[in-house]
């Protein structure tokens, strides 16, 4: 170790893979449909996508949980975003190919991805 | 990026109640489900809530499950990990509150708690290094040599009053700067990890859960006194807290945060471990060092004190684990920081071992100040079974105990000593209305007969005398006079005794006869323990008018000391009677009473 700096470039690194004990309340909480329903309609793949992407574009601020059936199953997959102080949006019928856009635009940018929320197509 | 990480206990006392098969059951069922790149399990150091162990906390949640079995694994797998429901049934009561589920931060357990040495414990991987530096690890170190002088260092530990928490408390910063400013070539940095009170946990857990701030501590000190070279002396007895502090030396000086010309600033330590047989006396300081250069543990007079003259000769620094454990700490945020917790002459946290008659037996850490009233009936859930408290001992064999006068006393070093009780390592007995006193400063005398060196005439034969006094007493032939025989020879061995050990052995006796005098004399004079423990004062008796002759008594005595014919009243020969309990057990109807 030869400089404090070093030492602060390992433990952001290191701070990654723990961030997720500390149960910050302003993270924005991603909560995926994971019960019989939401794993039959794929839920699994698009919760492997979110942590893919939260991974690869380094957003420190998220945790990913799963919740239960929330009675309408053939929305699922569903995904509901809450940012702190609760404000939330409920995406359905969510693929691992429309995970991306909802990360750029409404996690990074804070924007709702319309179309992809409960109602649009009907 | 892992989205959920399980937390599982690898203290001893987790270990021991399965913790590793645990884990392993986790990552089989993990794989199962295909979900180990989503989900990562960690092994930590302590909880604290040992009694309720296997313990295992899910995150993000932070759903904190006690008492785990392997059976369980599969279901909290299935359902909590892949689909989010929390499985209510294995979390800690405590946390559930209705259909609400509370963070472990409002349990009575951990509300009343401040962790600052134990800030780590469970919630980082001990044998990561990385994880350590995560929580802001050697970033106190890298502060002291980058921008601290050696006095600026020893300034800020003094500013903290920080006291020795291996029993004594006497100022660390002093003790650094007279170690400071003692001259010579080579001078050395030990760490106190012998940990010899029965009872007493602190240590290891702090060494099990979070080694690296132990080493990160001592880098320090010997910055600040001048030393290039350190010592961990620990028992074998220790064999976790061996194999992490052997970890974690390797993974810090792979970072070349142990070696040579650390943080490029010239400065150069290194650690090495010395393992202890488990005497209690290789505690002193003087023995210990003596110990770690390869020659028996005795203690010697002093002074010279280690400050000027200590391992192989040199001044030394010696330090308790505890003491270490708050140094980074103090240094990151400041001593006006830490002196603001506690009271007026102990600043700080303490650690203590809950055991005995308690509901939580484990570990907790509290401020300075801290009742025992508030430990034992708030944090450590009360007395089990109803009954009621009596005292608690502190500071095991060279400590007192605590009555229940003294029960809302503000805890710290002054405070104890003016009770007859002493802070000692952090060793925390409850003892309930069962507990005779006579008999718990029998067990502590012999612990301390057993454990004297021998180097001493006060100490190697005085407490022999002691103890004898004290069987006479709890064997029903002692008389007044030998109480205050007791109490003279107390202070005899008391003030000749060589090191603290004798010094401190009647201790137990004086502290119980100044608050249970009367349990002594009620042993002497009426020849009664009212608490039922002394064997030889007790009697077993059938009364006659409730005895229905059922025979069951007779059938299960180990010694046939019970006669009388089916359907008429028995009888107990007590010169046969060993005083089992087993009659008194097994009889239906209440018949058979003790007195
Ligand atoms: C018989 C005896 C046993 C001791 N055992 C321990 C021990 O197990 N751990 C410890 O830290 N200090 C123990 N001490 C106290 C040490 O001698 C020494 O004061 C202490 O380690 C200094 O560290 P501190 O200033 O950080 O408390 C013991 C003292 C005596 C007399
Ligand atoms: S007081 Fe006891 S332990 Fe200490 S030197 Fe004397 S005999 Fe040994
Ligand atoms: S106490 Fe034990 S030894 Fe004594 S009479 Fe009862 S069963 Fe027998």
């Amino acid at each position: 170790m030869k400089t404090l700096e070093e030492l602060k470039k390992i433990r952001d690194e290191a701070r990654k893979n723990i961030n997720v004990r500390n149960n910050n309340p302003n993270d924005i909480k991603v909560l995926i449909g994971m019960a019989t329903c939401g794993i039959a309609a794929g839920a699994r793949q698009v919760m492997k996508e979110f942590i893919n992407q939260v991974d690869k574009k380094n957003i420190r601020n998220v945790t990913i949980t799963q919740t239960d059936c929330a009675g309408s199953c053939e929305y699922e997959p569903r995904v509901e975003i809450i940012f702190p102080g609760n404000e939330k949006a409920t995406y359905v019928n969510i693929t691992p190919e429309k995970v991306s856009r909802i990360i750029d635009e409404h996690i990074i940018n804070g924007n709702i991805v319309k179309e992809y929320t409960i109602g649009w197509n009907n | 990026m892992y989205r959920s990480n399980i937390l599982v206990c690898g203290g001893t006392g987790c270990t021991s109640s399965g913790s590793e098969k645990i884990i392993s059951k986790l990552w089989k069922e993990i794989k199962i489900r295909g979900l180990e790149q989503e989900v990562n399990v960690i092994k930590t150091g302590c909880f604290g809530l040992c009694s309720l162990g296997p313990i295992m906390i899910v995150y993000p949640e932070g759903s904190f499950y006690s008492m785990v079995q392997v059976d369980d694994i599969a279901e909290i797998v299935e359902e909590h990990l892949l689909k989010g429901r929390v499985v209510k049934r294995l979390l800690y009561k405590e946390t559930l509150d209705g259909e609400k589920i509370k963070s472990l931060n409002e349990t009575a357990f951990y509300s009343k708690q401040k962790r600052i040495v134990l800030k780590n414990c469970g919630l980082i991987n001990p044998e990561s290094i990385d994880e350590y530096i995560a929580m802001d690890g050697y970033c106190a170190l890298g502060r002291v040599l980058g921008k601290m002088s050696p006095r600026d260092v020893i300034e800020e530990i003094k500013m903290s009053d920080l006291r020795g928490r291996g029993g004594g408390g006497f100022p660390t910063g002093v003790k650094w700067e007279l170690t400071a400013k003692s001259e010579a070539e080579q001078k050395y940095v030990c760490c106190n990890a012998d940990e010899g009170d029965p009872g007493a946990f602190m240590d290891r857990a702090i060494l099990e859960g979070d080694p690296h701030s132990v080493i990160e501590s001592m880098a320090i000190a010997g910055y600040a006194i001048g030393a290039n070279k350190g010592f961990i002396y620990v028992r074998a007895e220790y064999p976790i807290a061996v194999k992490r502090l052997n970890i974690a030396i390797e993974q810090a000086r792979n970072y070349g945060l142990l070696g040579q010309d650390i943080f490029s600033s010239g400065f150069n330590f290194d650690i090495d471990l010395r393992l202890g047989a488990g005497a209690f006396v290789c505690g002193e300081e003087t023995a210990l060092m003596s110990s770690i250069s390869g020659k028996r543990g005795e203690p010697r007079p002093r002074p010279p004190y280690p400050a000027v003259k200590g391992l192989f000769d040199c001044p030394t620094l010696l330090n308790n684990v505890e003491t270490y454990a708050n140094i980074p700490q103090i240094i990151l945020k400041g001593a006006s920081w830490f002196n603001s917790i506690g009271t007026e002459k102990s600043k700080g946290t303490k650690v203590f071992a809950l055991g005995g008659k308690i509901n939580h037996t484990g570990l907790v850490e509290v401020p300075m100040g801290t009742t025992l009233r508030e430990i034992v009936e708030e944090i450590g859930g009360g007395i089990p079974n109803g009954k009621k408290f009596k005292a608690a001992q502190t500071g095991g064999p060279s400590g007192g105990c605590i009555s229940i006068e003294n029960i809302d006393i503000p805890i710290d070093y002054d405070n104890l000593l003016s009770i007859g009780s002493m802070m000692g390592s952090g060793g925390l007995i409850v003892m309930d209305q069962d507990t005779c006193m006579v008999d718990i400063a029998k067990f502590f005398l012999e612990f301390t007969v057993d454990e004297s060196c021998g180097k001493c005439v006060p100490c190697r034969i005085g407490t022999k005398r002691l103890l004898e006094i004290l069987n006479k007493i709890t064997s029903g032939n002692g008389t007044i006079e030998d109480i205050d025989k007791m109490e003279k020879l107390c202070y005899y061995i008391k003030s000749n005794s060589l090191c603290g050990l004798g010094q401190t052995a009647p201790n137990p006796v004086l502290s119980t006869l100044k608050c249970f005098r009367n349990e002594y004399e009620m042993h002497v004079n009426k020849k009664k323990c009212e608490a039922g423990v002394c064997k030889s004062l007790l009697r077993y008796e059938i009364i006659e008018g409730k005895c229905k002759g059922c025979t069951l008594c007779a059938r299960n005595c180990p010694v046939s000391a019970i006669s009388g014919f089916v359907g008429m009243p028995h009888e107990i020969d007590s010169d046969k009677c060993i005083k089992c309990g087993i009659c008194m057990q097994k009889c239906k109807f209440d018949a058979i009473i003790k007195h």
